[in-house]
This record gives structure tokens, C-alpha cells and sequence, in this order.
């Protein structure tokens, strides 16, 4: 019973940080339908704006949560500058091209980002800090679930319930979730559509440099690929729940994370990849669009 | 331009008279086979260098038995199909002793060749486990360790040394980790002293190794041997260690690499790697290289000290035995000890040389520490 625990806090904590990433790739998708490839550089960034940050402020003399939080802040606000501004730059003056061009262009930006960080930064990999403490009350339990996997699934979901009240209470909620169902409608109706889009791409940005941040302290280190690998795994998560539905990134992440994680316990781990996708591909047959996506029909 | 072939033809009778007379002293023929031209020319032209430098040396000094060495270089490619031409040559030339070939392909096919000859054949280069371990070509020698000697190192280790009975073997799924994973599981099964409780592949780059390593608790395993590289080796041994395991981690060559401590940290403490011995101090190593940059101005390539060592192997061996005879060849390659850039070796009775390869490192205070 203890294993089957262990496996599925695993899972939970490998879904958590999948939501976070995939949240980002759902929302720009359900307003746009644009797969925004550059989404996982994003998150590289956010990580590794929070390690050059981690690192002044620790050599400057400041410790424990304070590095965290501010090291946390600028790399959300930094994350989502750069998300803005991937935005306005590859994607907003393809507005009006077909669907393939943006789509190119992502993938583009994509490799623009992930060459830079490489050649401004390393492409060694680089010591991450723990940035987040140890948290005593958990010592008891850490072969089952240690104080990372426990701050990484509550961060997660905190922000998921601070983003459903986000979009479902307040007025720019609104004005996404009218630009999604018809942006022409919108606009009609005087909602300033650029901005709604802008907003979406800023908290998919922020969302990738929490999980960048929470990762990066989880795993111990970073280099300019980990955007890439874990970019992948969180589109295949949101393409399982569903593309465009918020909850169905959640859901379709812990299921991929609980799926790897039992494949790898009970199974082997040589097949991790191969139950994470035979999955995906049973879901998409029965469920083409996803398990929470909604059908619509395609005009041709 | 018959009076150019003439002169041509009395050339060579000039040849053979002058050789003619000649009092005994009949050279020792060396050949030196290998990957000469090709892509993989890199690979083997170091060798052709090592051996140049070694019998230029010995010919300056009057040769062995008082017969001087003459080199006949051959060319392989690389390639099997090749090999087999350039082996019958080289027999047809009537070679005293082969230092070759470079890529175990070749070398394997080239073996059959000389084994019908009786010729000693010394690679430096060819890793192939099956060319010694077969038992097929008793006339084979070599003075680099195979490919399974760090697995085997690390089973031993493990085994002896650290006493463990229970070991979970993992590795990252590629040609290099997977192939040392499986060397390692074949060892501990044949040693019968300890088993193996688990043997899994892992995703490379992968977010989170925390469903494997609760496998591993799973499975009680005391130690886990992992072949592949330090990144994923530095997230695993950091889950292991936050999730309070203290199971042992020996690994390999991939890991046994500087940027494993700095990026797992604390958490790296303890851990075995196996990884090349040092030449760095050894005087002949020194003394090879030097004579290396004196004579091509440049630093050497691949495999050069071993093709050195398998030169001065072979020398030593002549002089030990006093003659070219294949027999008495063999009896003074895996008897006698020779000082050699690579250390001081002899051969095995499979043709492997005893005191090349790996030593067992471990990371104290954030560096790697060969254990004694």
C-alpha cells in the first residue's frame, strides 16, 4: 500500500508541474488556436532568470525565503515580459495569415530562444539551488512525499484555483472567455481583443516561470534544452485533456503524471513514454477532441 | 622506355644482390594495420606515429638480436571486407608480428587470417569484448581494456569490496549506458555472490525520477549500478538522497566527470565512478608525447599511447624470447612485464593486458578520489 502511495504522490507531483506548463499551451490555444511552441522556452527562461537572481542575492548576503520570493517575482515578471513580448513580435502581425504561419513562427521563435540562452548563458548544465525550504512537518514522510513534492502540488493548486476565479469573476475572465467562443463577436462588441490576448499570453508566461522555478529547485539543475523535453510532455497533456479547456490541461496532466509514474512502478521504465502515448492515442480515437475538449465543427 | 625499365629491372637486382650477402642479419618485419585512410583515418594514423617513433628508437640503438626492424604499414579503412586483403598481404610479405588492427570490425576478420599464420597480432584499439573473451584467436593481444572492463570493475567492486548482495542495475537506454547496464547484469549473475533486484531503463531528461527510485526502494537493492551519463545520475542520486536512501551509487565513465559534482552537489557525495587510470604522471607517457610533439609538432591522437605501449610490448617480447617464433612470442608476451606509456602490463592468457583500464573513484569533499 506504501508503494502505491509513493507512486501516486509521484504522479501527482510529476501531473502538478505538467498542469502548470500546460496550462499556458491550453489557454493561448483557446483563444487563438495557435500552439504556442516557444511556451517551454518560456519556462526555461523563468528558470533560469530565478537561478541568476538566486545566485546575486545569495552572494550579496540575503538567505532563506526572501531569495525565494523575490527570486520568484522577477522571474514571473521577466517570463512574462518575454511572453508579451514573443507575442507582439511573432505572432501578432500574423494575425490575419493562415493557421500555419503563426504555427511556424513559434516553432521559429522557439529555436531563436533556446539558441540564445545558449550562447548568452551555457549549454552546460548548470547546479540549480534548493530554493525551497525544508519543511520540518514533512520530514517524517519524506520517502513518501518530501517537502519539494508537497510545496510543488500545493503552489500548483493555489494557482489553479486563483486562475479559475481569475477567469470565471472578474472582467478580463469574462472578456477571454468571449474572445475564445468568437473573437470577431467580441470585438463587435467592443472588447479590445489585442489586450485580452496580450493578458493571455502574460499569465501563461508567469504560469511557466512558477513551474520553471519549482522544477528547476526540484530537479537541481537547468540548461537551455529542459524547455524542449518538458514543453512536449505538457502539449501532450493538454492535447489529452482536451486543447483549449482549463481543466482539462489539469486533468489530462495528473493522468499523463500518474500514468509514467505507475508504467514505471509496476511496468518498467523502459516503457514510461510508450504508456504515456499508447494513452493519448486510445483517448484521441475514442475522444477526438480530447477528454474535455469541446467538438466543434471544423468549417472547411 | 625500355631502357627505363631496364634501369628499373636492375634496380631491383641491385636490391637483392646487396641484400644477398648480407650477413644473417635479416630484418624483423613489423606490420602496422589499421584505419590509415577514411573517415575514421584518425583513429589509426596516431598509431602508425607511436610505432614509427618506438622502432626508430630501437633501430638507433641497433636494433633487437641484432637485427634492425623494418615497418610494412597497411591500410584497412575500417573495414572488414578490406581487412581481409591487407591481412593476406601483409602474410604474404612475411610479417614477423602485426601491431593492428584499429576498429574491432577489421580486426576480427584480420584475426582468422593470421591465426592460420601463426602471427602475433597486438591491437591497440580494438574494444570488442568477444575478441578475447571467445577464447577463438589465441594469437590476439591487447593493450587497451574492452568495453566490458568498467562493468566488470564495478560489479567486482561492489561485490568485494562493498559486500553488497542486492543490486538494481539502471541505465539511460542509450548504446553506451545500456550496454554497460547489460555487461554489469551478466557479471553479477555469473558471480552468483549477488543478484540483481532490478533492471530498468530511464527517460533521459525526463522531470522527476521519483517513480524509479521508489522502485528501487521497492526492491531492497543496497547498491545501484548506473550506466549512462552524470545528468540524469545527478537527478537520481539527488531523489535517492532526499528521499532518505542511503543506497550506494557506482556508475561509470559518463559520470565520473566534474560538472556531476557541481551540479549534484552535497548530494554527490559517496558516489563511485570508474573512470580511466591516470597516465598524466606516468614518465614514459611523458617521454612518448614529448618525443610526439619533437617529431610532428603537434599533440598526438587516438589511441597513441596504446599504439606505444603495443609497440614496446612487442619489442620487449622479441628480446625476451629471443626469436620471432610464434609460440615462444606468445609465452613472453603473457609472462613478462613491460613499462609502457599506458603502465607497467603483461598479458592474460586471453590476450588482455593486466594493469590497463579503470580505476574506481570516489567523490569525497567535492572531488573524485581513486580508491586503493
Amino acid at each position: 500500500m506504501d508503494y502505491f502511495l509513493e507512486l501516486f504522490i509521484g504522479g501527482l507531483t510529476r501531473g502538478s508541474i505538467y498542469a502548470l506548463i500546460a496550462l499556458g499551451y491550453t489557454m493561448v490555444y483557446g483563444i487563438i488556436e495557435l500552439i504556442n511552441f516557444a511556451h517551454g522556452e518560456i519556462y526555461m527562461i523563468g528558470a533560469f532568470t530565478a537561478l541568476i537572481v538566486a545566485t546575486i542575492l545569495t552572494m550579496s548576503g540575503m538567505s532563506g525565503v526572501s531569495v525565494l520570493v523575490l527570486a520568484f517575482l522577477v522571474a514571473v515578471l521577466y517570463s512574462s515580459c518575454y511572453g508579451f513580448t514573443v507575442e507582439k513580435i511573432a505572432y501578432k502581425p500574423l494575425r490575419g495569415a493562415s493557421r500555419l504561419s503563426p504555427l511556424i513562427s513559434a516553432i521559429g521563435m522557439s529555436i531563436f530562444l533556446q539558441n540564445y540562452v545558449m550562447l548568452a548563458q551555457t549549454s552546460d548544465f548548470l547546479p540549480f539551488p534548493n530554493l525551497l525550504p525544508e519543511l520540518p512537518f514533512m520530514e517524517p514522510y519524506a520517502h513518501i512525499m518530501g517537502s519539494t513534492e508537497f510545496i510543488i502540488v500545493t503552489t500548483t493548486a493555489v494557482v489553479m484555483i486563483l486562475l479559475t476565479i481569475l477567469i470565471k469573476f472578474t472582467k478580463i475572465g469574462k472578456a477571454m472567455r468571449a474572445t475564445a467562443q468568437d473573437r470577431n463577436m467580441a470585438m463587435l462588441v467592443g472588447v479590445n481583443v489585442n489586450r485580452v490576448i496580450s493578458t493571455t499570453f502574460i499569465i501563461g508566461s508567469a504560469l511557466a516561470a512558477v513551474g520553471g522555478v519549482l522544477i528547476a529547485s526540484h530537479i537541481g539543475r537547468i540548461n537551455f534544452y529542459i524547455g524542449f523535453i518538458a514543453g512536449i510532455k505538457a502539449f501532450t497533456a493538454a492535447v489529452l485533456g482536451g486543447i483549449g479547456s482549463i481543466p482539462g490541461a489539469v486533468l489530462g496532466s495528473l493522468i499523463l503524471g500518474w500514468t509514467e509514474s505507475f508504467a514505471t512502478g509496476y511496468v518498467s521504465s523502459d516503457y514510461e513514454d510508450v504508456f504515456a502515448f499508447a494513452l493519448l492515442v486510445l483517448i484521441l480515437i475514442f475522444r477526438p477532441s480530447g477528454l474535455l475538449g469541446r467538438s466543434t465543427t471544423q468549417k472547411v | 622506355m625500355m631502357k627505363r625499365f631496364l634501369i628499373g629491372l636492375s634496380a631491383i637486382f641491385l636490391v637483392f644482390a646487396l641484400a644477398g650477402p648480407a650477413p644473417a642479419a635479416e630484418p624483423i618485419k613489423i606490420g602496422v594495420a589499421g584505419a590509415h585512410s577514411g573517415d575514421l583515418a584518425s583513429y589509426g594514423l596516431p598509431t602508425v606515429k607511436a610505432v614509427e617513433l618506438v622502432v626508430k628508437d630501437v633501430n638507433a640503438r641497433g636494433g633487437i638480436l641484432g637485427r634492425k626492424i623494418v615497418l610494412l604499414i597497411e591500410d584497412d579503412v575500417c573495414k572488414p571486407e578490406v581487412a581481409t586483403n591487407t591481412a593476406t598481404k601483409l602474410i604474404s610479405q612475411k610479417v614477423d608480428v602485426v601491431i593492428g588492427h584499429i576498429c574491432s570490425g577489421a580486426t576480427k576478420t584480420a584475426l582468422g587470417i593470421y591465426k592460420d599464420a601463426k602471427v602475433v597480432t597486438v591491437s591497440p584499439s580494438a574494444t570488442n569484448p568477444e575478441l578475447t573473451q571467445s577464447g577463438r584467436y589465441p594469437n590476439f593481444f591487447r593493450t587497451i581494456a574492452s568495453d566490458d572492463a568498467q562493468a566488470r570493475l564495478g560489479v567486482e567492486f561492489a561485490v568485494n569490496k562493498l559486500k553488497v548482495t542486492k543490486i538494481a542495475v539502471l541505465h539511460d537506454k542509450g548504446d553506451y549506458g545500456k550496454g554497460f547496464a547489460e555487461f554489469a547484469r551478466k557479471f553479477i549473475t555469473d558471480g552468483k555472490k549477488a543478484r540483481v533486484v532490478l533492471f530498468e531503463g530511464v527517460t533521459p531528461g525526463a522531470v522527476d525520477y521519483s517513480a524509479v527510485v521508489n522502485k528501487v526502494r521497492q526492491s531492497g537493492a543496497e547498491a545501484v549500478i548506473y550506466g549512462g551519463y552524470h545528468p540524469e545520475a545527478s537527478s537520481i542520486i539527488a531523489q535517492m538522497r532526499k528521499k532518505n536512501m542511503k543506497t550506494l551509487f557506482i556508475s561509470d565513465d559518463g559520470v565520473k566527470d566534474d560538472t556531476f559534482i557541481k551540479v549534484a552537489g552535497r548530494y554527490a557525495e559517496g558516489v563511485y565512478a570508474s573512470g580511466p587510470k591516470d597516465t598524466k604522471k606516468n614518465p614514459l607517457a611523458i617521454a612518448a608525447i614529448a618525443a610526439h610533439k619533437k617529431a610532428y609538432n603537434s599533440d598526438p591522437g587516438a589511441f597513441f599511447l596504446e599504439g606505444y605501449a603495443a609497440a614496446l610490448a612487442v619489442v620487449n617480447a622479441i628480446q625476451k624470447a629471443k626469436s620471432t617464433e610464434y609460440n615462444a612470442l606468445v609465452k613472453a608476451l603473457r609472462t613478462n612485464y613491460v613499462n609502457t606509456p599506458v603502465g607497467k602490463i603483461r598479458f592474460d592468457n586471453r590476450g588482455d593486458a593486466i594493469g590497463v583500464g579503470f580505476a574506481m573513484y570516489q567523490v569525497k569533499n567535492g572531488a573524485y578520489i581513486e580508491v586503493r
